[in-house]
Parts: structure tokens; sequence; C-alpha cells
């Protein structure tokens, strides 16, 4: 023991008397070296979304052959068009329908999971969150193969029955309907995730307490679960509220739009329009419109990811 | 009051608690039996795919009961996995996502690092602008990103569009910030105090990175390498806009550019293709769950 | 090994002066324990002796040598952290040998060393364990081993006890001074609990509001303390303190504390106070266990006087009885078998041998 502990640690002391520069350099450096390391991460914002954004700006304010500078009248243009109100009314529709469906679901689906025994939540939560992990693209075939005009199988098994057959993405109505199917499909594990997420981190104190004081299950669901993930739902509510809004891969894929623009949100269209259409301009005016409910609903997800940050 | 209470508990203490194990058991089989309802609604699509997959050209349209296959194939498997285009598309997205969850984790986490534990200026504001980034979707850039490149092209003679790894650069803005606010909360997770002893111990602060914090934050490595990898694979309007040669295409776009051909479904071989182009997310789903569910959870939960 | 020196050092945060201004001298080899309440600057101290946090001002010398522009690294220092700070993916073994792995020694040297420091904390069978599989004591053993092995001029320990059990603190502590019997490596260390700094140092450094209030041995502390704040902080439970005031009753010297209660001072105390201005407002300092039951043979200098007890507390082997004179609360230790019963009447003896005499408004014990 004395050898080894005792034994003057000379190479150090040396060290030591070498290695004396100034604390404020080293704090200079750490700076410097901190800076470094994000630098990679506030070039790829600041080209590739900030530079961007503006670049929409600038682009909306040009003509369809980008050489002139015409204002707002790509905007004025688009005011006065049908389809862009159309679009508008489709867009609010389908994200509002979605997210409120997928939210309700999302919730039921949880505390169903959250009901069944311990041993069992895992698989049932593997096998319900499927949709989300399939690419969008993938399954929005499978749902446009479903919706087959004249090999639907769910024509079919309605057939049996003695419905249908329903024109899945033939009608404005039912197209509009199916297209928030498809979205309610995708999205609702996601919400079911985090519901569960947040079902399990409410004390089981606090319904045993509930309990105690006399709370029936709705109650102890109005009165304890739901105020507990206050927070949580917000979150997600927003959050998919973005993402909603300004999906484009289910509606492309499964109505491409039609019929006759009656499921078109900005996202496809801008798409028809700019890159399809050529028009890059009008495009870029259309996907602007989407920014500011995108723009509300951050700063309202800000709040809410630092008031949880603040709890913690 | 108290009274009262104590002669009901005492008069009927059986029966209450058998009521209460009884409504346990109807809650359990109602939970079941809707459990059962949704995972039919959410598993329809995937198993519908498969079997599609497994039926002939002429089997599909003879509009038998499609639930049901009644003479199994392999011929769609075989065609698109022999097939020089379609192996392409594959191999185009797999280059792509590895490219990309590389240059992700090497951009975010030593971001991550600086943001969560370097103070320097402006570092506050820098995190909430990456949450804020994240929260961009990419519908809102790809017009002004399509123009941009064009012009990149037009002035450098560098040509990006219709190139497969014009998505290299276009991915990270998806990938990115995400995984960089993931790891932040990871991070932020690790006592102060670990870092200090590793300070003391004499580790620089690339050594406490990757000696410390990125062993202790593997779970969250994981998570953010998971959503990098899905998300890279699963994107659909980037190359959408920006490839368009059938040698350059990704699989999402390849498979329904190349087999929709006009108005003409061969539904077999899409629903084949589909089924593949899931397979990889759902292979790394299926083995790394409780790290997928970890990440996707990980966005709200931390920070 | 190294002594170590702190020369009116300072540290502010902002605008908020969390150290204003310490001197301290730390002998090669000495066991030295800053203890206070918390924020008072006791662990920002130690950090900056660590080189953890930067100094606001003044100097810290290391075996002679001023450390301050030195980062932690090269001050050849170890520190053991309150919630241990084990790397929670190495094993025991790794755990102590990651600095000695940093700086490329020599592996079979690395062996011994960790060996060797196993050994000595007995933990030579958790070796290959990781920190989770560990219980809190033996994670503590880890920590001190990691510091150990490196066999540094100076230990730092940072409340290194407070996270574990009452019973597992006081066979650390035992543990912990063992261990410095034996490397007898110049040690710093920081815990609130005055118990802690008693039994473990060979000097307690007693801190409040960023200042030190007084440097002593535990036994100088506790009888000797230089302020109303050492006398109420160090001892449990804590120094009675009983507004008071001098007086010339025919020629001797009385300390009067409320309109019927008045003891003359022995001879010793009333020489020492007799120069003191008869207007000043004054504190009775007097321990609990300088208050006890009366007997029949007083010791001189102990006074007796009649009080109505509020509470009393049996303990095992003494009663704590709890009165109020003119309103103060105070503190009794008296033997169980007194009879000190709730509300009761009872005649109790203050040992004025052992009183301390403080100035109310500045603190100062006289």
């Amino acid at each position: 023991m004395a050898d080894v502990v005792l034994q003057p640690n000379r190479a150090a002391t040396a060290k030591t008397a070498r290695k004396r520069s100034s604390l404020h350099n080293a704090l200079r450096r750490k700076s410097t070296v901190a800076f470094l390391m994000t630098l990679p991460l506030i070039l790829l914002i600041a080209l590739l979304v900030i530079y961007p954004a503006f670049y929409a700006i600038h682009l909306a304010t040009l003509n369809k052959s980008m050489q002139r500078f015409i204002g707002l009248s790509n905007f004025e243009f688009l005011f006065k068009r049908e389809t862009f109100w159309l679009v508008v009314k489709q867009s609010c529709i389908f994200a509002i329908t979605a997210v409120i469906f997928k939210a309700v679901l999302g919730f039921i689906i949880a505390h169903f999971v959250h009901n069944i025994p311990a041993r069992g939540q895992r698989k049932w939560r593997g096998m319900l969150l499927v949709p989300w992990v399939i690419p969008p693209a993938m399954s929005t075939l499978a749902w446009l193969w479903l919706f087959d005009p004249s090999y639907s199988a769910f024509n079919y098994t309605l057939g049996l029955f003695g419905a249908g057959p329903i024109p899945w993405t033939g009608d404005a109505l039912w197209a509009r309907f199916s297209v928030i199917l498809v979205n309610i499909w995708v999205g609702a594990p996601f919400f079911m995730i985090m519901y569960l997420a947040a079902l399990k981190s409410v004390p089981e104190q606090l319904y045993e307490a509930a309990a105690i004081d006399g709370a029936n299950w709705w109650q102890r669901i109005w009165y304890v679960t739901l105020p507990m993930m206050r927070n949580i739902i917000a979150i997600t509510t927003l959050f998919s509220l973005i993402v909603t809004f300004a999906n484009f891969d289910i509606v492309r894929i499964l109505t491409a739009g039609g019929p006759l623009d009656h499921t078109h949100i900005f996202a496809t269209w801008a798409f028809r329009v700019g890159i399809e259409g050529s028009d890059i301009p009008l495009g870029a005016s259309v996907s602007l419109f989407m920014v500011p409910i995108l723009a509300i609903a951050a700063i309202f997800i800000l709040r809410d990811v630092n008031k949880r940050g603040n709890e913690a | 009051m108290t009274t009262v209470t104590i002669d009901k508990a005492t008069r009927t203490p059986k029966v209450k608690y058998g009521s209460m194990s009884r409504d346990r058991a109807w809650a359990l089989r109602w939970s079941y039996f809707f459990l059962v309802i949704f995972a039919i609604f959410f598993l329809t699509p995937p198993v519908y795919m498969l079997i599609t997959s497994l039926k002939s050209s002429a089997e599909i349209s003879a509009a038998t009961n499609p639930w049901w296959v009644f003479h199994p194939t392999l011929e769609n498997y075989t065609s698109l996995l022999t097939s020089n285009q379609f192996l392409r598309f594959f191999w185009n997205s797999a280059i792509v996502s590895i490219f990309v969850v590389t240059i992700t984790m090497l951009i975010s986490v030593p971001a991550a690092f600086a943001l969560s534990r370097m103070r320097f200026w402006g570092s506050a504001t820098l995190a909430t602008g990456v949450f804020l980034t994240y929260l961009v979707p990419e519908t809102l850039l790809f017009i002004p990103l399509f123009k941009m490149f064009a012009v990149i092209g037009d002035f450098t003679g560098i040509q990006l569009i219709n190139r497969w790894y014009v998505l290299l650069i276009l991915y990270p803005t998806l990938t990115v910030p995400f995984c960089t606010w993931i790891m932040i909360g990871y991070f932020a997770s690790i006592p102060k105090e670990l870092d200090e002893a590793a300070i003391i111990d004499g580790a620089s602060w690339f050594q406490t990175l990757t000696r410390i914090f990125i062993p202790v934050a593997l779970p969250g490595l994981i998570a953010a390498t998971i959503f990098a990898f899905t998300v890279s694979w699963a994107q659909f309007l980037y190359p959408l806009v920006f490839t368009t040669s059938t040698d350059q295409l990704v699989m999402p776009v390849g498979i329904i550019t190349t087999l929709i051909k006009g108005d003409v479904f061969n539904w077999g071989q899409i629903m084949t293709g589909a089924l593949l182009g899931a397979a990889p997310p759902l292979i790394i789903y299926a083995f790394l769950m409780d790290y997928y569910i970890a990440g996707l959870t990980a966005g709200a939960t931390k920070g | 090994m190294a002594d170590v020196a702190l020369r009116k050092v300072v540290k502010r945060y902002d605008d908020v002066e969390a150290v204003r201004g310490i001197d301290l001298d730390i002998a090669d080899h000495e066991f030295i324990v800053l203890v206070g309440p918390s924020g008072c600057g006791k662990s920002t101290t130690l950090r900056m002796i660590a080189g953890l946090e930067d100094i606001s001002d003044g100097d810290i010398l290391i075996g002679g040598d001023v450390v301050n522009d030195v980062p932690p690294k090269d001050r050849d220092i170890a520190m053991v952290f309150q919630n241990y700070a084990l790397y929670p993916h190495m094993t025991v073994a790794e755990n102590m040998s990651f600095g000695l792995r940093l700086k490329h020694y020599p592996k079979a040297e690395i062996k011994a060393r960790v060996t060797e420091a196993a050994r000595l904390l007995d933990i030579t069978d958790l070796i290959d364990r990781k920190p989770k599989q560990l219980s809190g004591g033996q994670r503590q053993r880890v920590a001190m081993g990691r510091a150990i092995v490196r066999n540094p001029k100076v230990f730092l320990f940072d409340e290194p006890l407070s996270n574990l059990d009452a019973k597992l603190r006081v066979q650390m502590r035992i543990e912990i001074k063992k261990v410095h019997q034996k490397v007898r490596t110049t040690t710093v260390y920081v815990t609130h609990d005055q118990v802690e700094a008693m039994t473990l140092a060979d000097r307690v450094v007693v801190m409040n509001k960023g200042r030190i209030e007084q440097i002593g041995t535990p036994n100088e502390l506790y009888h000797k303390p230089a302020t109303r704040f050492v006398a109420g902080f160090i001892g449990s439970p804590a120094m009675n303190f009983i507004p008071c005031r001098l007086e010339d009753v025919g020629g001797t010297l009385q300390i009067r504390l409320t309109d019927r209660i008045a003891f003359a001072l022995p001879p010793a105390r009333a020489a020492r106070y007799n120069a003191l201005p008869r207007t000043e407002k004054l504190l009775l300092g007097i321990r609990p266990e300088h208050l006890t039951e009366s007997h029949a043979h007083l010791a001189p200098g102990v006074e007796t006087f009649d009080t109505v007890l509020d509470v009393t507390e049996p303990m095992g082997m003494e009663t704590l009885v709890y009165f109020g004179l003119d309103g103060t609360p105070v503190c009794g230790r008296v033997d169980p078998n007194a009879g000190a019963k709730d509300g009761a009447p009872m005649r109790l003896a203050m040992d004025l041998n052992n009183m301390h005499l403080l100035n109310e408004e500045t603190g100062v014990v006289l």
C-alpha cells in the first residue's frame, strides 16, 4: 500500500508547472470549442431552413417566369381564384377533423391499453403502433388498393351485407372522408403512445385518493387524469396540428387532390401549381399561407414545452 | 358519519368487494373487446398488403374473395427482387438513409453536447431555435429549396437536381433538429457531477463526450438513430420533387412512379413493393421497439 | 501531498458575493472540515480549490504554487461527490482507473493501484460490478477508491455522506477517518452536519454567509465559540441564549435574567466581565447540559432557580426539559429519574462555570 500511494507524484508536479495557462484563455477556448461544435447545426439551419423561408417570400413576389417583381399580385390572383378558397376550406376541415379524431381515438385506446394487465401491454402497444411505423407513402398505397373503384375489398365486404358500393375516392365528400380516415389511421397510434406515457406518469396514489373520496370512473378521468395530462395533450395536439396541416403524402397518393380539386390541401396544391405547373412563385405563395397557423401552433407548443421544463 | 361508514363496511364487506372485482372483470373484457377492434382497424392495411402480394394478377382480377389467397405465389417477390430497377431503388434508399443517419449524428451529437453543457453566448436561443426548426414542415420549404438548387446549378455548374445525393443535403433539415433536441434532453439528464468528475480525472471536453456522454446516453443515441433512419427511409416529398430519372429514385417514389403506369395498376407488384419498402422500418421497430417509443415520446417529455 | 492555502479568496456571481474573502491555511496531512448552513459558501470554496469554479479575486495555493489558472486536471486533486458521480457504464475497476488510463499509466501500475485501493476499502469482491449493482455505501467506497488510486496531493469531499441513511453514515464516517489515517493525504471535507465535522476534523472551519466565522479544533469550537453563530451551530440541542444584564449588588457582580432570577457570578467570571458597561444588552449563552436538576450538594458556581416546565422529552439516557424565562424558550438536560413532568414545577441548577456572555448586537462572545 505505502509504496503505491505514498510515492510522490513527480510527473504530475512537473506537468502542473509547465502547463500553466490563463483560465480566461481556457474559458475563451471553451466557448470557441462549443461554438465550433454547433457550427454545422447553425449553418444547416441558416442555409437550409431560414434562408429558404425568406427566399420563399422573395419568390412569392415574382411573376411566373421569375423575371419581374410584381409585389402582391400573386396573392391577389389567389384571392380571386375559387380553387384557392376551396383549398383553404379543405385544409382546415382536414386538419381539424383529423386531429380531433386522432386525439379522441388515441385517448380511448391508451385507456384500454392502460387498463389491461401490465404483462400484455407491451404486445398490444407494439401492434397498435404499426401504422405509425410504416412509411405513410407505402401504407397509403394499401389504402388506395382497399379503396380501388373496381376491386375495393371494403366494397366487397359491404356487398356481402347488401350495402355499397361506396365511391371511396371518386366522390368529393367520400374522398374527403377517405383522406381523413387514412390520416387518422396513421396518426392515432402516435397519440396513443404519447397518452400512454402520460397515463403511466400519473401517480397511482392520486387514483386511490380519488377513489377514497368517492369519485366514480369518469370523475377520476375528469378530475385526475385529464388535469395531469393537460400539458402532454396540448403539446401532442398542437404538434399533430402542424404535421396534419402540412400533410402531403396521403392526399397526394390517395387522390392527388381530386376529384376536381376537392381534396387538395395547401401542400398538395402548392406542389401541383409550383412543381407540376412550373409556376414556382405561385406555388411559393400558396405554401406561405401555411405559415400563420403553423406559427401560432409553434408558439403555443414552445410555451407548453418550456412549462414542462420548469415543472421538472 | 363515522358510525354509518363502519356499519356499512361491517355489514356488507364481501358483497362490496365482490362487486368491485366483478366491475374490474367487465372493464377488462370490454378493454380487450375494443382493443381487438382497434387492432383489426390498424392492421388491416398491412395485412391486406401481404395478402395481395401473394396473389397472381389473374387471381386479383378474378374478383374472388379479396381477403383470402386461394393460390399463393411468390412470383411478385421474385419479379421485383430480380428487377434491376427495383433493386436500384432499394440500394438508393439504403445508401441515402445510411449517409443521412451518419451526417445527422455527426452534426447533432456534438451540437447537443455543446448546447446542454457548454453555456455560451446565444446557446439558449439556439436551443429554442433548434426546436422551432423541428416544427417547420418540409412542405413549406420544398419550393424555395428547389429553386435554390436550380440556381446553384446554373451558377456553379454543380448539378444537384435529379441526383440522389441532393437528398443527403435535404434530409438533415428534417432529422438534425429533432435528433439534436432529444439528445439535448438526454445529455441534460446526465448529472453535472459526472462531467466534473471526468474533468478532475483529466478528461478533455472531447474525451468527456466520447468516453462518458455517448456511452451513458446510448439509449438516446439509439432512439435518435432510429428516428433519423425512419424519417430518411419514409421521406416522399423531397425525392418526388428533386429526383426524376429512374436510376436516381428512392423506394417510395420509385414504387409509385414506376409500378403505376398510367391507369394500369399492377396491384400485386405494388403491394409487394410497398411491403418491401415498409420492411426495414418494421424490422427495426420489431427489434428495438423500446428505443423507438422512447425516441417518439422524448420530443415532448424532455427539454 | 501538499499544503493548501487560500488568500483573500472571493467568488462573485454577477452581483452576488458567494464567498467574501477567505483566508485559510491547511497543513500537509491535515483533515479540514468546512461546515455551515446551506448557502454559506462552503461548497463554492471547495469547488474553487478543485478548479471547477474560477476565482473572482484572491489566490489559491496548492503545495506552494498558485493554481488560480491551472485547470482541474493539472491541479493533482481528487474529489468525492455527494451523488458519487460514478460512471454508470463502467465497472468498479474501470471507474477507479479512468483517470490513470487517461494519463496513460502503465497497465501493471494501474492494476496494482486499483487492487491496493480496493483492498484498503474492502471492495475487492465488487471490482467487476457496475455501479447500478452496488448499494449506497458501496458506491461511496468506490468513489473514495477512485480518489485514492490517483494518489493526489489533496482529497476534496463534497458532502459525501448526505445521501446515505443515518446508520450507514456513522459507519462510513469511521471508514473515512480510517482511510485518512492510512493514506494521510491532505483533505478538505465539506458538510452541513456538525456531528460529521466534529468527529472527522483535525480542524473545523465554520462558515456563514460567505465568511469564515471561526477556525479551530472540534473542542475549541465547542467550548470556546467565538461568535453567537458558532455557539448556536455547534452542539445539539443548541445552546440557549437568554437576554440578561450585569448588576453590582453589595460589591459582587450579578447577572440578572428575569425580575426574579439573578445569580452571583463565580469569581473567575466576575473578574473577566467586570470591565463591561452595565448598560450593555447581553445574552447569556448556556448549553442544555449545563442546565440540570438540582442536587443537595452543589459545586461552587452552580446556582439554582425554580421554574415550571412546558414540555419534557425523555431520550432514555437523559430527559430534555423545555421552559420559558420571560418568554425566551430554554432547554435543559436532566436525569431521567429527576421527576420532570410536563407542566410541573421543578428546581433546576445552572452551571455558571460554563457560561458564555455575548454582546446581543454584535454576536461576539465576550
